[in-house]
């Protein structure tokens, strides 16, 4: 008998976790290493491969296997159907390629142990969430994910900074866990069918679909980053070794994702219109405040995790114009917003990706992430620097490149909102766009700064003035990444039309095919509305370019010679008066700060003739964090406080308060009962 | 052989832009020169720049990297591009749908993302300046633009220029209040994205508060020369976008004959003419702004277009 | 009626929500007042348009009051009194101007929606005479929150008032009286708070209004 898809996908998944019980005893090994990150880089590749078969196939049908584990009468069911299939792919890819960049990254982890283990079974996590099809099993490899994670977090767990990054990762992630148990629980309902299929088949009422909301959004939300449930991901992504932040960023944010579409877009039932209003809020917010907070980071891993955020909240804003279309029944509309979603989904897994990939080869080069003392690598690593600046303009979304195409997508969308027939959301949408519009040129800006102050310049320390290019693998993952990110942007048809299945199945619509068109354009509705081609307007970008280039070399001049730099006439040696990170984001800082941040600057500028230094100090404010999170966390610490007195009874004290405890929870069962 | 007409004029687009943006940035010049009674340099001036500055060798900066040499080109390219997909004497040419108004946005960030990049390459500190000012601009223009055009698409129910500019010229229209705020947030948009008076001043150097010169303080010679020509195209293209969107009269249509060609060009210069000299009086007229004033500007520009957007809702006849 | 007489008071009545965005703007007291007179101006505009179209010659009166008494002379009578009273021309703003104009845009925002719900059945020129209306009432009254001069609080007041007459106005069979006596009752408020305008200036040496409050913080 020929395996199904399912099968073979779970078979992967086993072979993962074989590898990592393997790597256990052996991961001290100098060839463990390289033997663990390849058979990874095949699985991943092979289950990748799978997923894109099922996706291609001309009717993709479900594919599902219930295996006998878990609850007796549920048992563990796994499924693969088109929106499983596209979550697949994008998380088998973001695996392969970061098991390629391991092959080289990986020789220089001190302690392999800490790592080898991990790697497999979070890769097999995430993989079996997009799977599976219960809630007892979906937790259950959620909790896998989320610990193996936690693990790989805390590979470096001597640094303080990453101790405590652990453990805000690990309490946010319990608290994500117990939302999401209960958004179960109140899908399930009285009879309890744990199945996907009895939730399908039984949606819940209209109020506790909204509670189920609720808790979508605080258990996979939180997960994803949504602000203002965003503050563990900026602390634990960094802390991870660079390929492993790749995922968590690239990849296990998309897979929170795709939980909150499985459960509000696919078992919650029909949407209520008030759910897209709340959705898009929380994306508009998401992508402005994550992009400021990164346009503040120095550390540049940070500055990516914080860009996720940003990501997140724009992918969140397709996911919420997809739900006010679906409430209305406007299926084409809700299609294309989906599609944009989902689009942005796989692209975003891809530049993220990179980005971290080149954010770990100059972290392995310099030996620190603190961009202030970078500058100048361009010169001593060019190809990773021609890799990271692909990322750099993909992630900003400029034509041709992939970022472009969605952000398109999803501007397209908006401009279908008046046909809604709901003031509020009509009057929303646009301001939602105009967020939107405020975060992109905010990314441009800050990756300019981060590509700006990490490679270009003069070097700030002697580390990057002698900084040397990565090794070869890391390389060959990184151009990877590139190749995918401008295959991607030139032709966005095929991508298109190959998430057309999901997207149908989530809204029952689809946009028109997308590589039928002439030259290979995309026309989201009719061309007299909008249409765009990557691959016509990367053609003529790089034909001027030629031109221009060939027409002035041959009738103008070809020479050059070297110099110092002018500088007006003043050039300064010293290396120190280039502009710093800081000093980049100062004007903007300048602009949205006092608002955003409560940001104040404090000048002490000394009198003429006074000898003390002159000094400037930036206060800027958390609010987030200052007015949701610390309340909570001295709440917590003071209840600690008194409950701390219990550690010093008797033993005749420990246990009356046991008897009592039981006598108590007797009386409540008399009374219950 | 439609299709070789088509080409044609096409490629007469294209090199009609980028031959008639020096001359706009002269005839600017030399009006305002005229407008507080010097002589000015002649009208021609800004080709003779442009060729004296191709003949001559570049001076590099030693620690100038590979993307300091490449991105004149592209910076020029991805102008140059955006330039010919907006429609100046005719509209419906043949590539026009390779990308819509967002895209023509889009293709000026991709410019400035790498002028801004090479302008840190040197590792000066009035490279960083202008870099870090110029995206701080951006940063308010760019959403100031998109919901300019939201207010238009919305309206015309399109992004193609092409579609905008024949809704525009279709009788129900009307005077709208969507539009002339439209309008002025375009203007103001235009005035900051070309760095002109009040936001940048393109006439000097060496004042503190330079954007677009600082940036470009490095260059000389052929790089220099491109990135100049992709000022003034970029300068033409904002010109020739408000025509097409406000004053779309005279536009030939798409296969119209050679009279009507000939109309949709004569018609054309008339617009350049009429806006260079209406931007050469304002900026004799007003002073500039500090940098941090820029902010408030951009701003209105930003909420008149989002105002815009939202009077749409309560106007006549609904929306497209 | 025709899509010109349509267009042309929709105009005047979108100038006017853009008017008052141009004093929340303003950051100078002679500017704030020259604006004011527009804003009054365009009013006296749009009252002569509605009773041009609704042929309501009554509401011509109405113009000629906006256009006499806020148009010129009120902004006359202040410009004399800020001359006299030697007032800074920089205007104190309790909050910035970005976050106040992200405030009007939200009460515009919040305007339309709130007459886009409650008058769907009524006419389209007068729903959307209502939605400018409401707009600029609620921007006056935004400028007198955030204003803490006495002066623009004042302008603030009579912005809020425009917008109550622009009300008045579109919706059809307004009788004349309630027109005069709101016009008048500005008038009297405005001599109100010019003498107390006055007082204060005796008693405390400035305009600001939170003088006032110091003073009443020393009395407890």
């Amino acid at each position: 008998m020929i395996p199904t898809s399912v099968e073979l996908l779970l078979e992967c998944c086993a072979a993962l976790l074989g590898l990592s019980a393997f790597a256990v005893p052996f991961a001290r090994r100098a060839w463990a290493t390289p033997l663990v990150y390849s058979a990874c880089l095949v699985v991943a590749l092979a289950a990748g491969g799978l997923a894109l078969r099922h996706l291609l196939m001309a009717a993709p049908a479900p594919d599902s296997v219930v295996l006998p584990l878990g609850l007796p009468w549920v048992g563990a069911r796994f499924r693969l159907d088109a929106l499983a299939a596209v979550f697949l792919v994008v998380v088998n890819l973001g695996a392969a390629v970061a098991s390629l960049y391991a092959l080289g990254y990986g020789r220089h982890e001190p302690e392999p142990q800490r790592v080898l283990p991990f790697y497999p079974v979070f890769l097999a996590g995430m993989n079996l969430v997009v799977l599976a099809d219960d809630a007892f099993s979906f937790l259950v490899v959620w909790e896998v994910m989320s610990l193996s994670s936690w693990a790989l977090v805390m590979a470096r767990h001597r640094d303080a900074d990453n101790a405590r990054a652990g453990y805000v990762y690990l309490l946010m992630a319990s608290f994500g866990a117990i939302c999401l148990l209960l958004a179960f629980g109140l899908l399930a309902g009285q009879e309890g069918g744990y199945a996907f299929d009895a939730i399908r088949s039984h949606p819940p009422s209209p109020i506790a679909a909204g509670f189920v909301l609720a808790l979508a959004i605080l258990g996979a939300g939180s997960k994803a980053g949504l602000v203002p449930l965003h503050v563990w991901l900026p602390l634990a992504h960094p802390a991870a070794p660079s390929h492993v932040s790749a995922l968590m960023s690239g990849v296990m944010t998309k897979v929170a994702i795709y939980a909150f579409i499985r459960i509000v877009f696919d078992l919650a039932g029909a949407p209520a219109p008030w759910w897209s209003l709340v959705i898009l809020a929380m994306g508009g917010a998401t992508a402005t405040m994550g992009i400021l907070y990164a346009l503040l980071q120095n550390d540049l891993k940070r500055f990516l995790a914080y860009s996720t955020v940003e990501n997140v909240g724009i992918i969140f804003i397709a996911l919420g114009l997809g739900m006010a279309f679906k409430a209305q029944h406007m299926a084409l509309a809700a299609a294309l917003a989906v599609t944009a979603a989902l689009f942005h989904v796989i692209n975003h897994s891809l530049f993220k990706s990179l980005l971290f990939f080149g954010a770990g080869a100059v972290q392995g080069a310099m030996g620190e992430r603190d961009m202030e003392r970078f500058g100048g690598l361009i010169g001593r690593m060019p190809q990773t620097a021609l890799a990271f600046l692909i990322g750099c303009v993909a992630i900003s979304a400029l034509p041709p490149l992939n970022g472009f195409v969605s952000e398109w997508l999803v501007f397209q969308a908006i401009l279908l909102s008046p046909k809604l027939d709901a003031s509020a959301l009509k009057i929303m949408i646009p301001a939602v766009g105009a967020l939107l519009a405020l975060a992109a040129a905010l990314t441009a800006a800050a990756f300019v700064r981060a590509f700006g102050i990490t490679f270009l310049g003069r070097p700030r320390s002697v580390a990057a003035a002698e900084a040397s290019e990565t090794d070869r693998w890391s390389r060959a993952a990184m151009f990877a990444c590139c190749g995918l990110c401008l295959a991607a942007g030139v032709l966005p048809g095929f991508v298109i039309d190959a998430i057309v299945p999901a997207v149908q199945s989530l809204v029952g619509g689809r946009m028109t095919p997308q590589a039928a068109q002439p030259w290979l354009s995309i026309v989201p509705i009719a061309e007299a509305r909008s249409s765009y081609n990557g691959l016509l307007v990367l053609g003529f970008v790089a034909a001027s370019a030629s031109l221009a280039a060939f027409v002035i070399h041959r009738f103008g001049s070809h020479a050059f010679r070297r110099a110092p730099a002018w500088d007006c006439g003043f050039p300064d040696p010293s290396p120190a008066t280039q502009y710093t990170a800081g000093s980049f984001a100062q004007p903007i800082r300048r602009v949205f700060g006092p608002f955003v941040f409560g940001v104040r600057e404090e000048v002490d500028m000394p009198a003429p003739g006074d000898t003390r230094a002159a000094s400037i100090r930036v206060v800027v404010h958390d609010r987030i964090w200052e007015t949701l999170y610390a309340p909570i966390a001295g709440g917590i610490d003071y209840v600690a406080g008194r409950l701390n007195h219990l550690q010093f009874l008797t033993i005749r004290r420990y246990l009356s308060l046991v008897f009592l405890a039981l006598v108590g929870l007797l009386l409540v069962l008399a009374i219950w009962l | 052989m439609a299709l070789i007409r088509d080409l044609a004029i096409q490629a007469t687009q294209m090199t009609l832009v980028l031959a008639l943006a020096p001359l706009l940035t002269g005839f600017i010049r030399k009006l305002k020169a005229r407008l507080v009674r010097r002589q000015g340099p002649p009208l021609l001036q800004p080709y003779r720049d442009l060729m004296r500055l191709m003949k001559k060798e570049v001076v590099l900066a030693d620690n100038a990297s590979w993307l300091f040499r490449v991105a004149p080109y592209l910076i020029f390219a991805a102008t140059w591009v955006a330039a010919a997909l907006v429609p100046t004497f005719a509209t419906g040419l043949l590539f026009s749908w390779s990308a819509d108004l967002i895209a023509i946005i889009a293709l000026l960030g991709s410019a400035r993302f790498f002028l801004a990049l090479a302008a840190m390459d040197v590792g000066t500190s009035f490279g960083g300046i202008g870099s870090s000012r110029e995206m701080m601009i951006a940063t308010l223009a760019e959403p100031a633009m998109i919901m300019i055009v939201f207010s238009l698409a919305l309206l015309a129910g399109s992004t193609q220029l092409s579609s905008v500019a024949t809704y525009m010229l279709s009788p129900h229209v009307g005077l709208r209040v969507t539009l002339g705020m439209a309008l002025v947030a375009l203007i103001m948009v235009a005035i900051a994205e070309n760095s002109r008076i009040p936001i940048d001043n393109p006439a000097t150097h060496l004042e503190l508060t330079m954007v677009h010169e600082a940036m470009v303080l490095e260059y000389s010679g052929r790089h220099l020369a491109v990135i100049e020509l992709a000022a003034s195209l970029k300068l033409l293209l904002y010109v020739s976008l408000i025509a097409c969107l406000f004053l779309p009269w005279g536009l030939a249509p798409a296969g119209s004959g050679g009279l009507a060609l000939a109309i949709g060009l004569a018609s054309y210069l008339g617009k350049l003419a009429l806006a260079g000299g209406l931007l050469a009086l304002f900026e004799t007229a007003i002073a500039k702004m500090r940098v941090f004033r820029a902010p408030e500007f951009l701003g209105a520009a930003l909420m008149l277009g989002f105002l815009g957007t939202l009077l749409l809702f309560v106007s006549r006849g609904g929306l497209r | 009626m025709s899509g010109l007489d349509f267009d042309f008071a929709h105009l005047l009545a979108g100038s006017l929500v853009l008017i008052s965005f141009m004093m929340l703007y303003q950051d100078r007291l002679t500017a704030l007042i020259n604006v004011f007179a527009l804003q009054a101006l365009v009013l006296a505009m749009s009252v002569a348009w509605q009773a041009y179209i609704q042929a309501a010659p009554h509401l011509y009166v109405t113009a000629v009051i906006a256009l006499v008494f806020k148009a010129l002379v009120i902004p006359g009578a202040l410009h004399r009194i800020i001359k006299r009273l030697g007032v800074h021309r920089e205007i104190e703003t309790v909050v910035g101007v970005g976050p106040t104009m992200l405030a009007g845009i939200g009460l515009v925002a919040l305007a339309m929606v709130v007459m886009l719900r409650v008058t769907a059945a009524a006419d389209q020129l007068a729903r959307e005479d209502m939605a400018f209306a409401l707009s600029v009432l609620l921007l006056g009254l935004l400028m007198m929150v955030t204003r803490r001069n006495a002066v623009s609080l004042i302008i603030g007041f009579m912005s809020l008032e425009n917008g109550l007459v622009l009300a008045a106005t579109g919706a059809k069979g307004m009788p004349l009286v309630v027109e005069i006596s709101v016009a008048f009752s500005v008038l009297i408020a405005f001599i109100v708070v010019g003498v107390f305008l006055f007082r204060i200036r005796e008693r405390f040496d400035t305009v600001d209004v939170s003088a006032l409050d110091r003073f009443r913080e020393a009395q407890k």
